[in-house]
């Protein structure tokens, strides 16, 4: 097996003896060591618990569950137990370390899998870049010079690099779907208040998001599946039955309505954006141009949620330590807590009718496509590109086609699209309220048809 | 967007945040609240109903 094989494939073989768990952890653990000198996904690599899992899994003789053996890792604001939750800062190394796993680790493990990390990020998750102040950025495995995408970096490094099968990320305003889009994944932001947040170090409520990020369909859907479920610890969390889907991404797309998103999402991308998305569409048959109304505005009062709400959590420490901040993340901070709650309450308001309107669209679609990012990733440093003919800084722009979506927490797979130009870009697959099956179906299609896949890198192994 | 302005909001707010700022943080906060001000002026503007509740997490 190479760092590229899937997670399910991993599960099959462990599951059938064909190898151990031991052997796989430690082909993941030689593989970490090796490449994330020159990645920098990885900020802890918890060794000797994978290690002592796989023993016991191995020992038990009992290899049960759909992720039987497989390793993954988290984005450093998800609590493993006996680590400091990060959340990509300096500031919370001085915080205890976690009493017990979030969640969702727990209940990946309970599915057989093995966690083997924790992984870089950008500081606080204010960013789209995944550079990192304090740890250094994570980089891109297609192009180690350009950016792995933010805030979840270090999640798009490690299972774009081969790393790990699969990981986990936040995504708040695109921080999955961006790191997808840049380092050629599947990428799932789940309908808010599908997966619970407990255990995980928060950014702006109203819009965080879990989730998963991996090579395959398959393991985006069997990772998904494994960590449905409610949780009353998570205020935002819905209680509703888990609707697995893991069986069901193979039964087609026939009869599905999927249009494909014009104006605001196509004014500003790149060819290599706009080639992506139309040859997404044309393998779905979509036709359709979808009007979104209003997504410049929907996008500016994420914006302002985003900014006002990250100010007011991280208040009292740009009182107390301002230095200690990535400077990027605090100037940003200081101009969110002057921003008038008059916007706030507007946008709030904002929120409710833009629901009203995708609902009312989604009457008439299935599922909606759209760029991840307006480009592919920029070179790890950059400030400003263009968009619409206009210089913009790079860094709160990069999700300008994401922000509208998860404002209103619809679910979307990121699915990646390879360009000539050799590095990948990502195409959103959204669609209404809980209906991750058919984003994953969708996406599946687009797998077995061979316009998304995961592109290996050029990686020496 | 009127810098004078805005310096000013900085100048007013951030000590009453008890927020020190230092001069060589300044353009960068006045750029982040110029781009913010520019969505609540984008926000502002909507002809929203009277009536639409916000869209708050907490349920009783």
């Amino acid at each position: 097996m190479s760092g590229f094989t899937p997670a399910t494939e991993i599960a099959a073989a462990v599951a059938s003896g064909r190898t151990s768990a031991t052997a796989v952890v430690n082909d993941c653990l030689a593989r970490i060591e090796r490449l994330n000198p020159l990645l920098n996904a990885f900020t802890t690599v918890t060794a000797e618990r994978a290690r002592a899992k796989a023993a016991a899994m191995d020992a038990s003789g009992t290899k049960r569950g759909p992720l039987v053996g497989v390793p993954f890792a988290v984005k450093n604001l998800i609590d493993v137990a006996g680590l400091s939750t990060l959340a990509g800062s300096k500031i919370n190394r001085d915080h205890p370390p976690a009493t017990a796993d979030a969640p969702l680790i727990v209940r990946l493990e309970e599915a057989g899998a093995i966690l083997v990390g924790a992984l870089n990020m950008g500081e606080y998750a204010y960013d789209f870049t995944g550079e990192n102040a304090h740890e250094g950025p994570s980089r891109n495995p297609h192009d180690t010079q350009r950016m792995s995408g933010g805030s979840s970096g270090g999640s798009g490094s490690a299972v774009g690099g081969g790393l790990v099968p699969l990981a986990l990320g936040s995504d708040t305003n695109g921080s999955i779907r961006v790191p997808a889009s840049f380092c050629g994944l599947f990428g799932l932001k789940p309908t808010y208040g599908r997966l619970t947040r407990a255990g995980s170090f928060p950014f702006v409520s109203s819009l965080d998001h879990l989730g998963p990020f991996a090579r395959t369909t398959a393991d985006l859907a069997t990772a998904y599946d494994a960590m449905q479920g409610f949780d009353a610890a998570d205020p935002a969390c819905v209680d509703r039955p888990a609707d697995p889907v893991a069986g069901l991404i193979g039964s087609g797309i026939g009869g599905l309505r999927i249009g494909s998103a014009g104006g605001y999402f196509r004014a500003g991308a790149s060819p290599e954006a706009l080639a992506a998305l139309d040859a997404v569409a044309a393998a779905l048959g979509a036709t359709e141009t979808v009007t979104i109304p209003e997504a410049g505005r929907a996008r500016s009062a994420a914006y302002i949620i985003t900014t006002t709400e990250g100010a007011a959590l991280h208040l009292q420490r740009l009182r107390t330590r301002p230095g200690d901040f990535d400077a990027d993340v605090r100037d940003r901070l200081i101009a969110g807590a002057l921003v008038p709650a008059t916007a706030v309450v507007q946008a709030q308001k904002f929120r409710r009718w833009f629901r009203e309107q995708m609902l009312h669209l989604f009457g008439q679609y299935d599922a909606i496509l759209a760029p991840a990012t307006p480009c592919v990733a920029p070179l790890i440093g950059q400030k400003t590109f263009v968009l619409d003919g206009q210089e913009m800084p790079v860094r709160p722009n990069i999700g300008i086609y994401t922000q509208p979506i998860s404002f209103i927490g619809l679910p979307v797979v990121a699915v990646p699209v390879p360009t000539a130009a050799g590095l990948p870009i990502g195409v959103q697959i959204i669609t209404a309220p809980w209906r991750e099956d058919i984003a994953l179906r969708i996406a599946h299609a687009l797998e077995a048809e061979g316009t998304a896949r995961a592109p290996l890198p050029k990686l020496k192994d | 967007m009127d810098e004078a302005a805005l310096d000013a909001l900085i100048d007013a707010g951030t000590p009453l945040f008890g927020i020190d700022v230092k001069p060589e943080w300044r353009a960068a906060i006045r750029m982040h609240l110029a781009i913010s001000f520019g969505h609540a002026a984008t926000l502002l503007e909507a002809d929203l109903p009277d009536h639409l509740d916000p869209a708050p997490v907490f349920r009783a």
